[in-house]
């Protein structure tokens, strides 16, 4: 075959739909007037999976951006940021503090310090959830953290996995292109079932691809191998939340919060609700370190360099 | 705070746990520094602002291997690190 034909024949190949792809987002605060603000702060999160921007407006939040991470760290942190300044018309010169956190937090360019995740997603919780928070499981994309917090989000026990991929957003992502469902459709669509069935037995992302498409010989539906693997994500992350002591005021972050499937299996094992947000369960760490960053403004009077 | 340092994977749970709060005024000069024969601990400023010690990152998804030489089957009775740490801030899961 010709250099030319196969050109051609890449060209008329139909694209690979994605199904783990999931929905980015932006959001501004229409009602509120940056311009007119005091200390506007911004955290940046940049994580395995996606990486968000949050601008913090006088302690308040005012808008972010929740985007999939790209090849490097850098670009991913700038790109996330730009995103949200387009919406509102901000530059960076605008903003008086930036702090980075996640895995590429060293890597933030324009950060003027950089805080572990842990501290971030403690804080960030604390914020949307309320000072009643004090259990905190991140369901990040290539890791797992279980935080306990006090009152005003300070971290007094955490634990985190990032040996292994299991009970990660990676893991989800991993099946939802073997089931070719999107994302977004895994947990609901995981209770359209006639009855509940075992975990898959594997702990490992890989093994328990292949013990999916083993169900899937054996007769399963595809709802059914979801739930299957939903319950055996569900049992992961609670054995290292009970390592950590679970208490009442139980929030989830992170893109599988978004997931009902895994959501209410994790409530049921733990017999706690998890408590409620109107603001996207991924961008609590880039709001963390957001506060992070203002406080440290009001304290210590940081100036931004 | 406590810490906790490790994974859980296939073969079981391995952590190190370190109590910040009994570590920040380390009573027995940071001698788990020494007495870590793979060097594993590491002095750092946390995020809120505390010196205190950390299992350095490579270690924390390596510790079953990392810690078996100073575990029972090696022949040792108690583990070099939680022994030298007097304040008793060192913690084994497993």
């Amino acid at each position: 075959m010709s250099a030319t034909s196969i050109e051609t024949t890449v060209e008329t190949m139909p694209a690979k739909k994605e199904f783990w792809r999931w929905q980015e987002n932006v959001w501004v605060d229409e009602s509120k007037d940056w311009k007119s603000a005091k200390l506007i702060t911004c955290g940046i999160d940049v994580g395995s999976v996606s990486s968000q921007a949050v601008l913090v407006v006088d302690g308040e939040l005012y808008g972010f951006n929740s985007m999939r991470t790209g090849n490097n760290s850098p670009d991913s942190a700038t790109n996330a940021l730009q995103g949200v300044m387009d919406k509102c018309g901000m530059q960076l010169s605008d903003i008086h503090y930036v702090v980075g956190t996640g895995y590429g937090r060293v890597n933030v360019p324009f950060a003027h310090k950089a805080i572990t995740e842990i501290a971030c997603h403690a804080r960030g919780a604390n914020y949307m959830g309320g000072n009643s928070v004090r259990t905190i499981l991140d369901m990040g994309g290539q890791d797992c953290k279980a935080i306990h917090c006090d009152e005003k989000g300070k971290v007094t026990n955490f634990l985190m996995n990032d040996k292994c991929a299991a009970g990660t957003g990676r893991g989800m992502e991993v099946i939802s292109d073997l089931m070719q469902i999107p994302i977004a459709e895994l947990g609901p669509r995981s209770f359209d079932i006639d009855a509940e069935p075992d975990a898959v037995s594997s702990v490992c992302v890989v093994f328990a691809k292949s013990e999916a498409l083993g169900l899937l010989k054996a007769g399963y539906t595809k709802n059914k191998v979801i739930a299957a693997y939903c319950q055996a994500m569900a049992e992961r992350v609670v054995s290292l939340l009970e390592r950590i002591g679970v208490e009442e005021g139980f929030f989830i972050t992170g893109g599988i919060a978004k997931n009902p499937g895994v959501v209410k299996r994790i409530e049921k094992l733990l017999g706690i609700k998890a408590m409620e947000t109107k603001v996207d369960s991924q961008i609590a760490g880039a709001l963390g370190a957001a506060l992070f960053g203002y406080t440290l403004m009001q304290k210590q009077g940081a100036k931004a360099a | 705070m406590i810490a906790n340092y490790g994974y859980k994977d296939g073969s079981g749970e391995y952590y190190i746990s370190i109590d910040t709060d009994k570590c920040i005024d380390c009573a027995a000069g940071r001698a788990c520094l020494e007495a870590c024969p793979k060097q594993m601990f590491e002095v750092i400023t946390d995020d809120y602002d505390d010196e205190v010690v950390w299992v350095k990152k490579p270690n924390c998804r390596t510790l079953a291997y990392d810690c078996s030489a100073c575990k029972p089957t090696a022949g040792y009775a108690s583990l070099p690190c939680t022994l030298a740490c007097t304040p008793g801030a060192i913690k084994h899961s497993w």
